[in-house]
C-alpha cells in the first residue's frame, strides 16, 4: 500500500537543556518529492535531518516513515540513508568498499554486491574509481562517492546534509543540477538541509523556511520566493522591501492603503477581513520594483516617491539605494539592457518612483508564519 | 554534536573505565594511601611498624606527627634545600638553552626539516635515563674521557673531581632533562602567528624588543608547562644523584630510599614522600589554576 | 630559513651535539679494545661476546622481555578503553577519571615505588616478577590513554555514524571503522609503554623480589661496582632497541591520513 507521505513529522521538539533546537514541527514530505529545509545556521534544520536519520532521538514528537514509527529506530534500522556533510568517508577503505559497505547488511552476497557498486557508480558517473581511496579523490568525486554509497541500499529517503558545501561555486551549479535530475530519475524523496536560498530554489518542489527550531513557512518554491508568509520569511528571501500602511477600506478582494510614505495604493488582498485603520506591512521584491520618473498613480500603478542615495553596478543588473519618505530604505534590481554608455535617466541624489505590479505586492503577518 | 544518544549510551562509559579504576584505585590509591598511614607510625627495632599501645594517646599528644616533625631537622632540611635549589638551578639553565632550539625548530627551519629535528630531540626523551645518566659518569671520572683530554693536551696536571658533587649531579640533571624542555616551547611556538612578529616590527619594535613583548608572552603557556615539566622530575630526582653525587650530595629521592632500603625506617621515609608529594601536588594545583584560566588544551 | 638568524640555527646545533656526544661516546667505547676506559686501543666485539655469556644480564634480559610482555598487553588494553571512554562519553566522574590517569604521571616514581613495596609488605605478599610486571602496568596506563585519546580528538564522529546509517551494529561500527582507525594509535601506545617498562629502573627497583632482576636493575648494579666495557655494551644495545620502538611509534603517531577529517 503506497502511503502519500514518505514521511510525517508529528511536533518532534529536541531541546538541549533550556534551548529547543527544534520547537514541535510537524510536516508531511510527499513521496518522490524533492523537499528543502531552509534557514540560517541555529535554525534547527540539521538537527531535525538528524532526527529524521536517527542520530537525536526527539525529547518530544513522533516520526514516520512510510506510515512506520520510527521515532525510536536506530539509524541501522531505518529505511532512510545520510549524505554527510562532509561525506564522512572510510578513510581505510576504497571506493568500491565504501560504496559496498551496507550492501553486506542486506545479504546481497559476493557478486551481487560487485554489480550493485558498479551499477550505482556508473549512475554517479565514477565508473572505474573503483580501486581509489577517498585522498586521492576531489571535493566533487568524494561527493559522489557519498551519495553512491547512500544510493546503493535504495533508500526510501535520502537525506543530504548541505552536501554541496565544500564545492566551489561554479561546481556548485553543475552539482545542483545533476542532483535534481538524479531526484527526477530515481523517483526517491530526497530531504534536503542548505542555506543557500538560491540552492534550494533551484533543486526543490517544496521549501520548509526555518527559524528558531520552528517553520516560518512551508510551501511551493515559488509561493517562497514570490508570496513570504512572515517577515522572516521575506528577509530571508531578500524581499525586505517593507511598506508600512493603513487599511482605508478593503472589499471585493483589493485593499486601499494609506502609505505612512505617502499616497495610497491598492493591492489585492486575500479573504482575510482587514479593520478600517488597521496597520499592515507588505512587501514587494527589489525585482518587481520599477524606477520611474513620474508618479503613475494616476493610472492605478501603485507609486512611492523616493530620494535615489546609491547605485551599485553588478553586472548582471544595477541595483538602486532609494528612500521613501518615510525613511524606509528601499532596493530597486534593474536589469541592465541598455547599453552601458547611454546615461540613465536617474541619478544619485536625485528623486523619483518606485512602481509595481498591485500584484506583486505581499502582506505580512505578524511574526510566526502558518504551521 | 554529542549526546545524540542521550543518557542512554553514556553508561556505556562505565564498564570502559573499570578495568583502570580497579587496578589504579587497588595498587596505586590504595598503596598510597596506606604510605600515608605508614607515615604516622612508628619504627619496630628491625624495621616495620612498631604497635601502638594507646592509640587515643598517640593521636592526641600529637607523637602521630613524630616523623613530619622529624623532618624539620636540619640534616634534613639541608637536604630538602638542595633539592630545591638543584631543581629551580636545572629548569633555569634548562629553559635558557631549549629556548633558542625550540625557536629555531618551530619559527627558522624550513619546514621539510622540521620531522627531523624534532625527532633527534624525541629519541633523547625516550631514552633510558639510567643510560644518559651513565653516559656522563663515564665522561666526568678521574679516569674518564674529559679529565683524559684535558691531561694530554696539557691544561690541568691533575686530574679534575669532575664527579661525585653538586657540579655532576647538576650536568648530569640538565642533560636529562633538556628534551623535557624543549618539546613543550615548541609545541607552543609552533602555534605562534608570524605575522604578529612582522607587525611588531612593522609598529617599530626591534628584535629583542619584539621578543619580549610579543614572543614571550604568547609562548608563556609553553614555558609555564616546560617549567613543570623539568622542575617536577627534577624535585624527585633519584638516580642521577645517587650515580653521579654520592655521599655529598643527597637529594630528597634518596633519602626516601635510604630510609627504605637501609635505614629500614620506613614510616620516615613514608613521612618525607608525602612532604616531596604535597609539594608537587601544591605545584600542580596552581599550575591547574593557571591553565585554567587560559582555556588550555588537556591531555586527557 | 623563514624567519630568525643563522646565530639560531648554530647554536641549536651545538645543543643536538651537547645532546647526542655523551651517548655516542657511550657507543663508539662499548667497542674499545682497551679496558681502561677512555684510551682508544682499537675496535673489537669481545665486550657483547661477553655479553652474550653473561647469564646475569641474559637472565635479566629475559626477566625484562616478560615484564614488558605483560605490561604491554595489559596497559594497553586498559589504557585504550579508559580513552575511548573519555573521548566519547559524558558521564559522571569523567574528571575524576582524568585525574586519575594523571596521577602516576605526577606522582615522583621514588614515591610509588615506596608505596607500593610498603603495600605489598603490608599484605604479606611476595616480591616477584608479577609483583614487577604490576607495577608496570600501573604507571603505564596513563601513557597509553593519552596517546590513544590523543587519536580520538582528530577522529571524525560521522564516520561512525555514517556505519550506523548504512546498515552496522554499533559493535559491526567499532570493529570496521572505529577499531582500524584508532589502531595505529593504539600500537604506538603498546611501543610507548614497552619502550618505558625495559627502561624503568625506580618503582622496579622497590617491588623486584631475589630472581625478578630486569636489564634496568642488572646494568645499575653493575654501574654500582665500577664502570667497564660491558656496560657500555649492553647500554648500546638497549639503546638500539628503544631507538627502533620510537622510530616505529612516531611513524604510526604522524597525523591521521587526509580523509579522516574532510
Amino acid at each position: 500500500m503506497a502511503e502519500q507521505y514518505s514521511v510525517e513529522i508529528r511536533s518532534l521538539t529536541k531541546r538541549f537543556g533550556d534551548v529547543a533546537a527544534v520547537d514541535a514541527v510537524s510536516l508531511d514530505i510527499r513521496r518522490g518529492e524533492f523537499f528543502s529545509l531552509l534557514g540560517p545556521s541555529g535554525c534547527g534544520k540539521t538537527t531535525l535531518l538528524r532526527m529524521i536519520g536517527g542520530f537525536e532521538l526527539p525529547t518530544e514528537g513522533a516520526n514516520r516513515i512510510d506510515g512506520a514509527d520510527v521515532t525510536w529506530t536506530p539509524p541501522y534500522e531505518r529505511p532512510v540513508n545520510m549524505v554527510f556533510q562532509h561525506y564522512a568517508l572510510f578513510p581505510h577503505l576504497t571506493v568500491a568498499e565504501n560504496v559496498a559497505f551496507g550492501l553486506r547488511y542486506k545479504g546481497t552476497g559476493g557478486a551481487g554486491e560487485a554489480r550493485r557498486v558498479a551499477e550505482v557508480l556508473a549512475l554517479v558517473q565514477l565508473s572505474g574509481f573503483e580501486k581509489r581511496r577517498p585522498h586521492e579523490l576531489s571535493g566533487g568525486q568524494r561527493q559522489r562517492v557519498a551519495l553512491a554509497r547512500a544510493l546503493a541500499l535504495e533508500p526510501e529517503v535520502l537525506l543530504l546534509d548541505e552536501p554541496l558545501g565544500a564545492l566551489d561555486q561554479k561546481l556548485r551549479k553543475e552539482v545542483q543540477v545533476q542532483l535534481k535530475h538524479l531526484q527526477r530519475s530515481l523517483g526517491i524523496t530526497f530531504i534536503f538541509v542548505t542555506h543557500d536560498q538560491e540552492e534550494a530554489l533551484t533543486m526543490s518542489d517544496r521549501i520548509a523556511v526555518m527559524n528558531r527550531g520552528r517553520v516560518e513557512q512551508m510551501d511551493e518554491a515559488a509561493q517562497v520566493f514570490e508570496r513570504p508568509a512572515t517577515e522572516f520569511v521575506a528577509h530571508f528571501m531578500g524581499a525586505a522591501n517593507f511598506f508600512a500602511a493603513r487599511v482605508r477600506e478593503a472589499a471585493n478582494g483589493m485593499a486601499a492603503l494609506v502609505l505612512e510614505a505617502g499616497g495610497e495604493v491598492r493591492i489585492p488582498v486575500d479573504g482575510t477581513r482587514y479593520e478600517s485603520g488597521e496597520a499592515v506591512r507588505f512587501v514587494v521584491r527589489p525585482e518587481k520594483l520599477d524606477l520611474r520618473a513620474r508618479d503613475l498613480s494616476g493610472h492605478g500603478v501603485p507609486s512611492v516617491a523616493v530620494t535615489i542615495e546609491d547605485r551599485v553596478y553588478q553586472g548582471v543588473s544595477t541595483v538602486w539605494v532609494v528612500r521613501d519618505r518615510a525613511d524606509e530604505r528601499l532596493l530597486v534590481y534593474e536589469q541592465n539592457e541598455k547599453p552601458f554608455e547611454e546615461a540613465s535617466k536617474f541619478a544619485v541624489g536625485g528623486q523619483a518612483f518606485v512602481c509595481w505590479n498591485a500584484r506583486h505586492a505581499v502582506v505580512i503577518r505578524g511574526e510566526a508564519g502558518p504551521r | 554534536m554529542k549526546g545524540g544518544r542521550a543518557g542512554r549510551g553514556d553508561r556505556a562509559a562505565y564498564p570502559l573505565v573499570l578495568p583502570t579504576w580497579a587496578t589504579l584505585g587497588v595498587f596505586f590509591l590504595l598503596p598510597l594511601a596506606i604510605l600515608f598511614v605508614v607515615s604516622l607510625g612508628q619504627r619496630a627495632t628491625y624495621g616495620g611498624l612498631k604497635p601502638i599501645e594507646d592509640l587515643g594517646l598517640y593521636i592526641s599528644s600529637g607523637k602521630f606527627l613524630a616523623n613530619y616533625a622529624r623532618a624539620f631537622h636540619p640534616i634534613y632540611l639541608q637536604i630538602f634545600w638542595r633539592s630545591i635549589w638543584m631543581a629551580v638551578v636545572t629548569t633555569v639553565v634548562c629553559l635558557a638553552i631549549s629556548y633558542p632550539v625550540a625557536y629555531y625548530i618551530a619559527v627558522t627551519a624550513p619546514l621539510k626539516r622540521r620531522n627531523l629535528l624534532l625527532g633527534l630531540v624525541v629519541v633523547p626523551f625516550w631514552t633510558s635515563f639510567l643510560i644518559r645518566t651513565y653516559a656522563w659518569m663515564f665522561l666526568l671520572r678521574t679516569e674518564g674521557l674529559i679529565n683524559h683530554f684535558l691531561l694530554a693536551t696539557g691544561w690541568i696536571s691533575q686530574p679534575l673531581e669532575l664527579l661525585y658533587n653538586n657540579f655532576a649531579v647538576l650536568i648530569g640533571l640538565i642533560y636529562g632533562e633538556l628534551p623535557f624542555m624543549i618539546l613543550p616551547l615548541f609545541a607552543s611556538l609552533e602555534k605562534l602567528d608570524l605575522s604578529l612578529l612582522e607587525a611588531s616590527e612593522d609598529l617599530g619594535a626591534g628584535a629583542v624588543a619584539t621578543f619580549f613583548r610579543v614572543t614571550v608572552p604568547l609562548t608563556m603557556p609553553g614555558i609555564v608547562a616546560g617549567i613543570i615539566l623539568v622542575f617536577v622530575p627534577s624535585l624527585g630526582q633519584f638516580i642521577v644523584s645517587d650515580l653521579l653525587g654520592g655521599a655529598k650530595t643527597i637529594l630528597a629521592g634518596n633519602l626516601i630510599q635510604n630510609q627504605f632500603a637501609v635505614a629500614r625506617n620506613k614510616p620516615f621515609g613514608a613521612a618525607v614522600a608525602f612532604g616531596l608529594t604535597a609539594a608537587v601536588l601544591a605545584l600542580l594545583f596552581f599550575y591547574a589554576l593557571y591553565t585554567k584560566r587560559k582555556g588550555q588544551d588537556v591531555l586527557l | 630559513m623563514r624567519r630568525g638568524s643563522p646565530v639560531t640555527a648554530a647554536y641549536s646545533w651545538l645543543v643536538y651535539v651537547f645532546l647526542y656526544a655523551p651517548i655516542a661516546i657511550l657507543v663508539v667505547f662499548s667497542f674499545n679494545r682497551g679496558k681502561q676506559t677512555a684510551v682508544w686501543e682499537g675496535w673489537t666485539l669481545d665486550w657483547y661476546r661477553s655479553l652474550a655469556k653473561n647469564d646475569l644480564i641474559l637472565g635479566s634480559v629475559r626477566n625484562s622481555l616478560i615484564v614488558g610482555a605483560v605490561a604491554t598487553v595489559v596497559a594497553t588494553a586498559f589504557g585504550t578503553l579508559a580513552a575511548l571512554a573519555l573521548g566519547r562519553y559524558e558521564f559522571r566522574g569523567k574528571g575524576a577519571t582524568r585525574n586519575l590517569l594523571y596521577l602516576p604521571i605526577i606522582i615522583p616514581e621514588i614515591v610509588v615505588g615506596a608505596a607500593l613495596v610498603t603495600f605489598f609488605g603490608v599484605l604479606s605478599l611476595h616480591l616477584s616478577i608479577w609483583t614487577v610486571a604490576l607495577a608496570h602496568v600501573v604507571f603505564s596506563v596513563s601513557y597509553v590513554a593519552i596517546v590513544v585519546r590523543a587519536r580520538l580528538s582528530g577522529f571524525d564522529r560521522s564516520l561512525e555514524e555514517a556505519a550506523l546509517d548504512l546498515g552496522a551494529r554499533p559493535v559491526q561500527t567499532f570493529w570496521r571503522v572505529t577499531l582500524p582507525l584508532i589502531l595505529p594509535g593504539v600500537v604506538a601506545g603498546a611501543l610507548l609503554v614497552f619502550t618505558i617498562s625495559i627502561d624503568d629502573y625506580v618503582i622496579t627497583s622497590f617491588v623486584a623480589g631475589v630472581g625478578a632482576t630486569t636489564l634496568p636493575l642488572q646494568i645499575y648494579s653493575m654501574l654500582k661496582v665500577g664502570v667497564t666495557p660491558e656496560v657500555n655494551a649492553v647500554s648500546t644495545l638497549l639503546l638500539l632497541v628503544t631507538i627502533v620502538m620510537i622510530v616505529i611509534a612516531q611513524r604510526l603517531q604522524q597525523p591521521p591520513a587526509e580523509g579522516l577529517r574532510d
